[in-house]
């Protein structure tokens, strides 16, 4: 790699600059009458139908994840790694199909902006409000954090911030960041939500190209061919490089990686404020059946990393060394000309800061509506909300910034997958929650705790070659002695502890908190008379009867 | 638990048979994809394509069409949404 690519470089700096137009433009867009409330500013008025949705949701769970760690955990160590993520994006939306509209009804009638909300409305219980608001604020720092691992491997390949100077070498990632943190604080959810739009049209353009060019270019048997050679080269340890086809003792590794993604992704604030901005619950059952169409997408993004093997792409890093990270931007400089590898470039950058926008502003929400509404300031007004969760939303952008620095950058698809282990500790409070109250209150958060510090010091014990802590989200599973991903084995302990602490509790009459919810609250949809019409929405904020 | 004001099936049950259904076509690809055995395997292949690869991503095709006849079944067993 020699120098500046100055061709990308200018094509990423239009849409960028173009980009961010669009994202201070959007505070116009549907324009409400006030910014000054969390319906407004953080869910974007809550009135978006099955279009937008598309592409917001779209936006939301298709990161770099999907574009930079994925197809570089295919080209390190392959499948089990890396191609799992598309069974995860398929058998999510069934997930969502059955459970999510019960949880925009819940939420239209009582005005929950967040899950904690509605799991402390529903258990009557402001510390479980709380455990689910600080899970879901710390297990989206991670992932935030993987979209700048994203945005970084785009600037490196350009050959930006190779300085050994350490201001100077992350500078631009700042830069990018602080022009996101100040649409973001301006315009709230609507600006990720039209940016989405332009991200979705780069990102099919370059994958389109990218497949025919495979295709024509490479050959998929060529690519595949590679990509088991490689697989089964013997490393300087003695083992298998990787993974072509699972074998019978990675079958569990391979299908929980895959159930516990899927059930940990609709439990992120982010996705959970995508959903609840939709304007009925047709919205969202409609949008599982169209939104695998982004499945199909991840999965040949996920082959390029094969295709890199097939070409020889050398992602070589600016300090020398090889990066997996970088393979899909060096594929793109090496395979195209340089406007279109500038093209490719932009659409990982936007792709990873469409996200990061949603997520800080998700968590933001969680942090004013449960932390600072539940235990400082009882009686804040709408437009109080909206000020802390703009600060916050900046807080949180500096928290994934300590993740970029303390894990290991290599094998950013860990990062996602360490968040979805504490992440998934949520789901008995909330997708439980949804059905039934026979769970005790105090049993949903001793499992939470137990989920939590089991998955935590177990994902703390696991060492790769740069780490020593927190290198991989598999271990043994007990009792069956295959690995699994953590968050399956946590949450299966977790779901344990509650379940048996419900029998206790009960069995000693112990207190349980004031349902606020009624069963015909989760099959409520728009148009009904108690669920709030968007008129008085913009006008005042209906509260959580806390 | 329907409300005494409403005109229309919204919010009420769905009939058993709409609810089977709706569970089978939901399940079938959480099943089929986490039986990873039944496709961890390299043949037949498909364009170059290994049978493992493939197979999960016509997955894709099927459960999407899955989850929209589940979606207008929902829909017909509750006629009356306003959604556009």
């Amino acid at each position: 790699m020699t120098g500046v690519n100055w061709v990308a470089l200018t094509i990423v700096l239009i849409l960028f600059v173009f980009v961010t137009g669009v994202g201070f433009a959007a505070a116009r867009w549907r324009r409400a009458s006030s910014m000054a409330s969390l319906d407004e500013w953080g869910l974007g008025g809550r009135g978006f139908g099955t279009f937008v949705t598309w592409f917001l949701l779209g936006g939301d769970l298709y990161t770099a994840y999907t574009f930079v760690a994925v197809p570089a955990a295919m080209y390190a160590t392959g499948a089990v790694s890396g191609f799992f993520a598309v069974p995860y994006t398929i058998v999510v939306y069934p997930i969502i199909f059955i459970f999510m509209p019960r949880l925009w009804s819940v939420s239209h009638r009582h005005g929950y902006v967040t899950p904690a909300d509605f799991v402390q409305g529903r258990f009557g219980s402001r510390g479980l409000g709380l455990a689910v608001a600080v899970t879901g604020i710390l297990a989206t720092m991670p992932y935030i954090a993987l979209q700048l691992v994203g945005i970084q491997a785009v600037l490196e390949v350009m050959g930006i911030g190779g300085s050994d100077n350490v201001v100077a070498r992350d500078l631009p990632l700042f830069v990018a960041f602080a022009v996101l943190a100040a649409y973001t604080y301006s315009s709230g959810l609507r600006a990720p939500a039209l940016i989405a739009f332009v991200k979705d049209f780069l990102i099919y353009l370059v994958i389109i190209v990218a497949v025919i060019y495979i295709a024509v270019k490479i050959g998929f048997g060529t690519a595949f061919d590679a990509a088991e050679k490689k697989m089964a080269t013997k490393t300087p340890a003695g083992t298998a490089t990787g993974t072509f086809i699972p074998s019978s003792a990675q079958y569990l590794s391979y299908a929980t990686l895959a159930l516990g993604s899927a059930m940990a992704l609709f439990m992120y604030p982010h996705s959970i404020t995508a959903v609840l901005s939709s304007k009925n619950r047709n919205v969202i059952r409609r949008n599982a059946a169209i939104l695998p169409a982004y499945s199909l997408v991840l999965g040949l993004l996920a082959l390029i990393g094969f295709a890199a093997i097939a070409a020889g792409t050398k992602p070589i890093g600016l300090d020398g060394k090889p990066n997996a990270q970088l393979v899909v931007p060096q594929f793109f400089e090496d395979a195209f000309p340089s406007w279109f590898a500038g093209i490719a470039f932009a659409a990982v950058a936007i792709g990873a800061l469409v996200p990061a926008a949603i997520m800080s502003i998700a968590a933001a929400n969680l942090f004013t509506r449960n932390i600072y509404r539940a235990y400082f300031e009882r009686d804040a007004n709408p437009a109080r909300e909206a000020q802390v969760s703009k600060i916050v939303s900046l807080v949180v952008k500096l928290g994934a910034l300590i993740f970029v620095l303390t894990l290991d950058r290599q094998n950013a698809i860990n990062f996602q997958l360490l968040g979805g282990i504490w992440i998934l500790q949520t789901f008995p409070a909330i997708v439980v929650g949804l059905y039934t109250r026979w769970l005790h209150r105090w049993a949903v958060l001793a499992g939470w705790a137990v989920g939590m510090i089991y998955g935590t010091v177990a994902a703390y014990q696991q060492s790769s070659a740069a780490t020593k802590h927190f290198g991989a989200s598999l271990d043994e599973v007990p009792f069956i002695g295959d690995k699994g991903y953590i968050a399956m084995t946590a949450f299966v302990l977790n779901l344990i502890v509650a379940v048996v602490l419900t029998f206790v509790l009960r069995a000693m009459k112990t207190p349980d908190g004031a349902d606020e919810t009624e069963p015909s609250d989760y099959h409520a949809d728009a148009g009904d008379p108690r669920v709030q019409p968007l008129a008085e929405l913009t006008e005042e904020t209906p509260r959580a009867a806390t | 638990m329907a409300e005494p004001d409403r005109t229309d099936n919204r919010g009420r049950q769905l009939p058993t048979g709409v609810l089977v259904a709706v569970l089978i076509l939901v399940l079938a690809p959480i099943v089929a994809l986490l039986w990873v055995g039944s496709y961890a395997k390299e043949d037949p292949r498909l364009w170059g394509f290994p049978f493992f690869y493939w197979y999960q991503l016509l997955w894709v095709f099927i459960a999407s069409g899955c989850t929209w006849v589940a979606y207008l079944l929902v829909h017909n067993a509750r006629r009356g949404g306003d959604d556009k």
